[in-house]
């Protein structure tokens, strides 16, 4: 059965409070959740208090002075600090989005951080992506045609072709979204998730790809494609903007169009 | 110890090819269950006050009588479609989700059999 408690060893005790330095002027309490597999103990909730007069905007600002300054242990993935690598993507106060583009000055008191949801963690604000990334390379995200490439030039697209995968190349699959999917939660290891869902519809919708036909073979399935119930939590948490309800809803449209 | 490949596990037992037809027969039935369902309001309104004997009579005209086994068909299909969901959503055991989809269907079946039997006893 889908599971509603968290078992024993995931509770999610109190951990250390770290304060803020004397004479700081704007604090703000960041509660942190905190895993380590190698110390047996369960994950606790540790609280830095950072002085935000001397801290960049964001919330990764925030993880990396933390990291930095005041407590080296303190695990997360980062990369590119402008939101286009997809590392840092956690739940903060509640959503699941970027750290670099998430202002602190957006959430409401204290600021808690946890790691995507419904993963297991490998430590601290990492989690293990190894399924997603499984599915994302079982749909083949690759132009795959039969016609032979032109020797001498690229393969074409008119205007309006192009304009068909506007909205989906843009996805940088942080997982925002598949980790906000409670299909997702409940089935991942069967339903493919709205990132990876968007993705297959990115191959799909490009007119220079000429398997069409094979790709939605592979996910005309009842847990592939169809534990998409259009709870629309992912549309709702993407940091980029996208639609991958809307790209679900292109390709049940297309499983319909075909028969 | 599960040693498999994560790509393994993903690709699986391979795409059921199925599906399309589940979930275009949910739409088709929730859309027929609107004026159904209207209707039968409307209609239960309508004979709000009678005795037994006029509704029984009602339900025995050819009219009311065909929509009321539309009615009871679309439901109890649109159910069976829905509940199926639900019970793959929630239920992770193979077997125990394989048991629970079969009652269910069966019920389902017998419960729209009744339903059809009872308008056809009044009709007939």
């Amino acid at each position: 059965m889908a599971q509603f408690t968290l078992p024993a060893n995931s509770k999610v005790g109190v951990g250390k409070t770290f304060p803020a330095p004397s004479g700081a002027k704007d604090v703000r309490a960041f509660k942190i959740y905190r895993w380590n597999g190698d110390d047996g103990q369960n994950p606790r909730i540790d609280t830095y208090e950072i002085d935000l007069a001397d801290c960049g905007p964001m919330v990764l600002d925030a993880l990396i002075k933390i990291k930095n300054e005041i407590d080296p242990t303190l695990t997360f993935r980062r990369s590119c600090r402008e939101g286009i690598c997809g590392s840092c993507s956690m739940n903060i106060d509640g959503t699941n989005t970027l750290a670099c583009l998430k202002g602190i000055e957006e959430v409401r008191g204290d600021v808690k951080i946890y790691p995507l949801p419904h993963l297991p963690v490998v430590k601290d604000l990492v989690p293990d992506l190894s399924q997603p990334y499984a599915q994302y390379t079982s749909i083949e995200p690759w132009l795959q045609t039969e016609s032979p490439p032109p020797p001498d030039k690229e393969q074409l697209q008119s205007v309006e072709e192009r304009n068909k995968i506007d909205g989906l190349w843009e996805c940088i699959l942080c997982f925002c979204c598949s980790t906000s999917c409670p299909s997702y939660w409940w089935n991942g290891d069967r339903y493919l998730g709205p990132a990876i869902l968007l993705q297959a519809y990115r191959w799909i919708a490009d007119s220079r790809d000429e398997h069409t036909g094979e790709r939605l073979d592979a996910l005309e399935d009842p847990f592939r494609l169809y534990r998409c119930h259009t709870i629309m939590n992912c549309t709702r948490t993407c940091p980029k903007g996208l639609n991958p309800a809307k790209a679900i809803a292109e390709i049940k449209k297309l499983m319909i169009e075909r028969r | 110890m599960k040693m498999r490949s994560s790509l393994g596990r993903v690709r699986g037992l391979g795409s059921a090819k199925d599906g399309v037809s589940h979930w275009w027969l949910q739409r088709l039935t929730a859309v027929a269950l609107v004026p159904l369902c209207l209707w039968f309001v409307g209609s239960l309104i309508g004979q709000v006050g009678a005795d037994q004997a006029s509704v029984a009579a009602w339900l025995a005209q050819p009219c009311p009588a065909i929509v009321m086994i539309l009615l009871a068909i679309a439901t109890f299909y649109h159910a069976a479609l829905g509940l199926q969901v639900v019970i793959e959503d929630y239920v992770a055991s193979e077997g125990l989700r394989l048991v629970a989809i079969a009652a269910m269907k069966l019920a389902c079946f017998a419960l729209a059999t009744a339903a059809v039997f009872a308008v056809l006893k009044l009709a007939l």
